[in-house]
């Protein structure tokens, strides 16, 4: 009974302050929200300024959205990544940002109503740069010896892995299949998700892991570590962007906008280099921290825009599927 | 409350518990979809790599848990219980164990090198087989040594002083009884395998049932086809089941004065060598985290210990609620019910949990007992293999005398069957508390930040290019892990090795 009591005045003085500041709930990554991610430092600065609170909601964003439909929680959504915004948008739950994105300082044009980037990457091949040379470009890293050891991420599991395999399909074509073929021998193995393949090439595994440009900035940065590169290819890397977006029927429309406006802010901004570990998507470089505006930079991006990677997506992975079970 | 209503109502929850949450995901899903080419591929490569690696972890386990029984040596039960370790480790752990000793830098290699053998290549479909056999091998050798001490030993004091052959007498019916199942546990267990067959399987060739249902729900949310796929592990499951009770037919051995097995039979030599493989097998990767994690264990951040707090408390519930459920479930048709527990994906138990949570409560609110609800299915078929054959040696050992005691309810469980189920309700208590514990399982569909529980706060870390830290937390969650299973399973075993 007393329990009972206690549990009735607590919920009654959680609403009374509820009622008092309004609740942003924004889904994100389970690694976007964990304490080593860009999310506690981002909902300490918004709530500075909104008045409100920020509350993360942490999960797979997609499925969750997709499973609860209109009775979602969820405000805003952020990490979703244009290899899957299809499926989002034709879901009819986001609605238009209405943010100005003329301080976007992406290597692509961005125009889209709906969904705002947040960081940037490549995807590309990271080595121990005192024990490999390196490689200038796709074709030098499929004609190494075999005896080379790569490790890479599931593209039915990963989205790095599915980007990955889209990059692929963007370098050879109709010749994919044939390219996955000449490099499936390097492959030793092939990890549900990114973690797992960098805990192997850490450990001495392998020698180059599916990573991201980026990347390098870590051991740079948090560990003084200049061993750590990344292969820059001639024919250009596979352009990784994360975006937010507001959901439609949001009960805190102002607040969801303000938040996807905050995204382009100098203080968002500045906080992605070092808790994300990816590129800011509105910054000019020279603001980036000294380890990132080290990095080399690819000289072209590839990029396949949502249409184009949902009609893709399912050959690129069959090409991967084939080759390897050969 | 009738004598025979309980079992039922208890296998009916049970059944209800797991296959609600497919229906749930299936009515959300629309319906059955038609499974691909591919799905059949993976359908075969799973099948076919469970046989194995439940009929390789049982053959071997059959000679070391002999050996186990027939012997005894100073730091046996503590060698005992760490074996047991491979079992209760986080998938992510163990490969990362296995790889020190197998892998390409492992210390096998290194040791191989120097005689100019080629270098070993763990990847591929024997590495996912050596894997599971890794993680399987304890589990069977426990279940089989817990036959082998259920012989009484008055028996094979007769064999002996008759000269007669132990093994067809005393110790194939025993095997007749119990190999079956532990099998069917281990095939059903391999079922579900995912994690493994991915880092180890070395490309799409190893692709398992599990990973396609992972692919539909969280790439191509195509929620038909996974719980289309979750139904077909359903009819593997309770396929295996069924087989496993038609096969585990054999006498009862009949009553015994309960003592400790005594045995004059078999050679010490052999008996050494198949204890001492094992335990080099099983112990080198343990020893390889345990030198990979410390390390770590300084980089450990303050917040890993509310995680532990919470893991800790998810173990201990679901070990009084598995307990509660699994005594009135201790028969053939509550363990066929139970096997449906863990041959259906965790992904689909939870995704349907949500479906049917959803209308009433937040999910994120109800995270963690539906962490602890799925880790109590999942764990309610290793319990029931471990108490049943127990249970049922007390019924028929016991009945008439209780019988003619007039001993019912609450007094014949206390005075007949506890006592003589304490050490297999002490080791299914510790298994339960120990897989509890290193569960990522349900909580990555839907946490919030600040409630993870030790195994997310491993995978946190790993995201965060903290891989040193994060093997500091895997040693952390080992010795949690291990501490949990040790508490249950020596407070079982305590007095009954005596003499």
């Amino acid at each position: 009974m007393k329990t009972t009591l206690l549990t009735a005045v607590g919920l009654v003085m959680a609403t009374a302050a509820a009622a008092d500041t309004d609740v942003l709930t924004v889904y994100a990554p389970d690694y976007f929200g964990s304490e080593w991610g860009p999310g506690p430092a981002i909902e300490a600065a918004f709530e500075a300024q909104c008045g409100c609170d920020l509350q993360y909601q942490t999960g797979d964003v997609l499925p969750r959205l997709l499973l609860e439909g209109e009775r979602t929680e969820a405000d805003v959504v952020i990490g979703l990544n244009t290899d899957v915004t299809k499926r989002a948008r034709e879901s009819g739950l986001l609605g238009t940002h209405g943010v100005d994105l003329s301080p976007l300082t992406l290597p692509i044009d961005w125009t889209d109503d709906t969904f705002v980037p947040f960081n940037y990457s490549h995807v590309a091949f990271v080595y121990d740069n005192t024990k490999l040379d390196g490689f200038d470009s796709f074709e030098d890293l499929l004609n190494a010896p075999d005896d080379l050891r790569v490790v890479i991420q599931d593209p039915r599991s990963s989205i790095s892995g599915l980007a990955l395999a889209l990059w692929m399909k963007a370098v050879y074509g109709d010749e994919t299949e044939e390219a996955w073929a000449r490099l499936a021998p390097k492959i030793v193995t092939v990890t549900q998700g990114w973690s797992e393949s960098y805990g192997l090439f850490t450990d001495g595994e392998a020698d180059v892991v599916l990573s991201y440009t980026s990347s390098p900035a870590y051991h740079i940065i948090a560990e003084e570590d200049l061993s750590k590169s990344a292969a820059i290819f001639d024919e250009g890397h596979y352009f990784f962007v994360e975006l937010a977006a507001k959901i439609a029927g949001t009960d805190q429309p102002e607040l969801a906008e303000d938040f996807l406006a905050f995204i382009l802010t100098e203080e968002f901004q500045t906080l992605i280099p070092t808790t994300n570990w990816s590129f800011p998507v509105a910054l000019p470089a020279d603001q980036w921290p000294e380890g990132f505006q080290s990095l080399p930079q690819p000289d072209k991006a590839l990029f396949y825009s949502e249409d184009e990677a949902a009609a893709l997506k399912d050959e690129a992975i069959e090409a991967w599927r084939a080759a390897l079970s050969r | 409350m009738a004598r025979g209503a309980l079992p039922l109502i208890a296998a009916f929850v049970v059944a209800g518990l797991v296959i609600g949450p497919v229906a749930a995901v299936l009515w959300r899903g629309g319906g059955f979809t038609a499974l691909s080419p591919a799905d059949l591929d993976a359908l075969r490569f799973t099948v076919w790599q469970a046989i194995w690696s439940a009929a390789i972890s049982v053959a071997l386990a059959v000679p070391v848990a002999r050996a186990l029984a027939r012997r005894s040596f100073p730091g046996r039960s503590a060698l005992i219980s760490v074996m047991g370790a491979p079992f209760i480790l986080p998938v992510i752990v163990a490969v990362l164990g296995l790889l020190a000793v197998f892998g390409g830098n492992g210390v096998l290699n290194l040791l191989l090198a120097p005689l100019g053998v080629p270098k070993l290549d763990i990847y591929g479909a024997h590495g996912v087989i050596l894997a599971h056999v890794f993680f399987n091998l304890p589990l069977a050798v426990r279940l089989i040594l817990q036959g082998w001490l259920a012989i009484p030993s008055e028996r094979f004091r007769v064999a002996a002083s008759l000269g007669a052959p132990v093994f067809r007498l005393l110790e194939w019916p025993m095997l007749r009884r119990i190999v079956p199942g532990a099998f069917a546990v281990i095939f059903v267990i391999c079922l579900g395998s995912f994690a493994v067959a991915l880092t180890l399987g070395g490309g799409p060739r190893a692709t398992t049932v599990e990973l396609a249902i992972y692919q539909a729900f969280k790439f191509d949310f195509d929620l038909g086809k996974a719980a289309s796929l979750a139904v077909v592990q359903l009819v593997l499951g309770l396929g295996a089941g069924a087989v496993a009770l038609l096969l585990a037919r054999g006498d009862m051995l009949g009553a015994g004065l309960d003592r400790v097995v005594q045995r004059w039979d078999g050679s010490r030599l052999l008996d050494a060598l198949w204890i001492g493989a094992a335990a080099l097998f099983l112990l080198a990767p343990l020893s390889a985290i345990l030198l990979a994690g410390l390390p770590g264990l300084d980089d450990l951040p303050a917040s890993i210990w509310p995680a532990a707090l919470r893991s800790l408390a998810i173990s201990l519930g679901a070990v009084v609620l598995t307990t509660a459920l699994a005594l009135p479930l201790a028969t053939r048709a509550g363990e066929a019910a139970s096997l449906l527990g863990i041959s259906v994906s965790g992904l689909v138990l939870g995704t349907g949990l949500f479906v049917i949570a959803q209308p009433f409560v937040r999910p994120s609110s109800i995270a963690l007992p539906v962490t602890l609800l799925v880790n109590v299915l999942m764990a309610l078929p290793f319990v029931l293999r471990i108490l049943r054959p127990g249970v049922e040696a007390v019924q028929t050992d016991f009945a008439r005398l209780s019988a003619s005691l007039g001993l019912s309810g609450w007094a014949l469980w206390r005075i007949v069957y506890l006592p003589r189920l304490r050490r297999p309700m002490g080791f299914a208590a510790g298994l339960t508390g120990a897989l509890a514990m290193g569960d990522l399982g349900v909580i990555t569909l839907f946490s919030r930040p600040g409630e993870g529980t030790l195994p997310l706060a491993m995978y946190r870390l790993m995201g965060a290019y903290q891989m040193q830290a994060a093997y500091g937390a895997a040693l952390l969650l080992v010795t949690l892990s291990l501490a949990v299973f040790w508490v249950f399973d020596r407070g079982g075993r305590v007095d009954a090795d005596a003499g």
